[in-house]
């Protein structure tokens, strides 16, 4: 089954990508109040039990995909 | 090697996409010691007193910096190493590796300015109660040039405190360089025997390169090691 984990930088981390592509949206003319840089990881997991697949995502976001001193992890199972 | 080596035997890790592993050798070698290469699919180090981690971008820095090369055999030896007490400094890359490895606290990111920088910084010594920096003295001034777009050192603000309480923060910029949280430059694990900092010691080892600082803090860990017994992991 296919998942998709999103890594975002911990609320009140400074994020000077994200404030890098905030202003440059705005002198694109868009009114932003606020962009915030992150990363996307889709993994292909064996199995079809959504509840072990999110407890190996999880092990997978502690262990290599997110630093948890300074990202937060989200795990999505899109529909197929 | 016994503890008495007058050349002790310091292994320099190659990672794919190190690039400062020669230069590190060159250095240790011009300070009396005797660099030993060490390939990172290596599962075993060979008798060492002490091991650098090079500076470069091992693995590529893919997803985060120093994040893959954690898993490389090689690096399974460094940690058991320096759980048994070896001496270990890490440079740049290597500092960003042993931070991902959790044998260092805290993170690089990226630069507060999103910009590469690459030049010669200031840094004050914090502490000359390291095997790392006992050749220098506390506050004193130190010029050793940086190269790094990921060099902004974080911690959580409680950490910081722990860090500055126990004494674990040895080096820190003494001018604007990449935002690092206490302008944080160089750090050591709560054992003393893990140091990690960001500006290049072996870059700055002759006065022919613009200092000579940098051979301050690598002939300490050359005098560590040579007062060693060779640990074998």
């Amino acid at each position: 089954m296919r998942a998709t984990v999103l890594v975002r930088p911990k609320q009140g981390i400074l994020d000077p990508q994200g404030e890098a592509v905030e202003s440059s949206l705005r002198r694109l003319g868009f009114a932003v109040a606020e962009a915030r840089v992150g990363r996307l990881v889709d993994v292909e997991i064996d199995g079809d039990d959504p509840a072990a697949a999110r407890k190996q995502l999880e092990r997978m976001c502690e262990q290599l995909l997110a630093n948890p001193l300074i990202e937060s992890y989200e795990i999505e199972f899109p529909a197929a | 090697m016994s503890d008495s080596a007058p050349h002790p035997r310091i292994g320099v890790v190659t990672f794919p996409g190190s690039n400062d592993d020669r230069d590190a050798a060159w250095a240790l070698r011009a300070l009396g010691a005797e660099p030993v290469p060490v390939w990172h699919a290596d599962p075993a180090l060979p008798e060492l007193a002490a091991v650098v981690l090079p500076g470069g971008f091992s693995y590529g820095d893919y997803l985060r910096c120093g994040a893959i090369a954690r898993f490389s055999p090689a690096m399974e030896a460094v940690a058991a190493f320096a759980a048994e007490g070896g001496l270990v400094l890490g440079i740049c890359n290597g500092f960003q590796i042993l931070c991902e490895a959790g044998l260092l606290p805290g993170v690089l990111r990226l630069n507060a300015s999103l910009s590469f920088v690459c030049r010669d910084v200031r840094l004050t010594v914090e502490r000359s109660d390291t095997l790392f920096t006992a050749r220098c003295v506390a506050g004193q001034s130190l010029t050793i040039p940086v190269k790094h777009g990921e060099g902004c050192w974080f911690a959580p603000d409680e950490l910081v405190a722990d860090l500055l309480d126990r004494g674990q923060i040895v080096l820190r910029y003494a001018e604007p360089c990449n935002g690092s949280v206490a302008d944080v430059a160089g750090v050591v694990n709560g054992e003393r025997n893990v140091m990690g900092l960001m500006p290049h010691p072996e870059h700055a080892v002759d006065p022919l390169l613009g200092s000579a600082d940098g051979a301050l803090v690598l002939a300490s860990l050359v005098d560590a090691a040579r007062d060693r017994v060779a640990v074998t992991v």
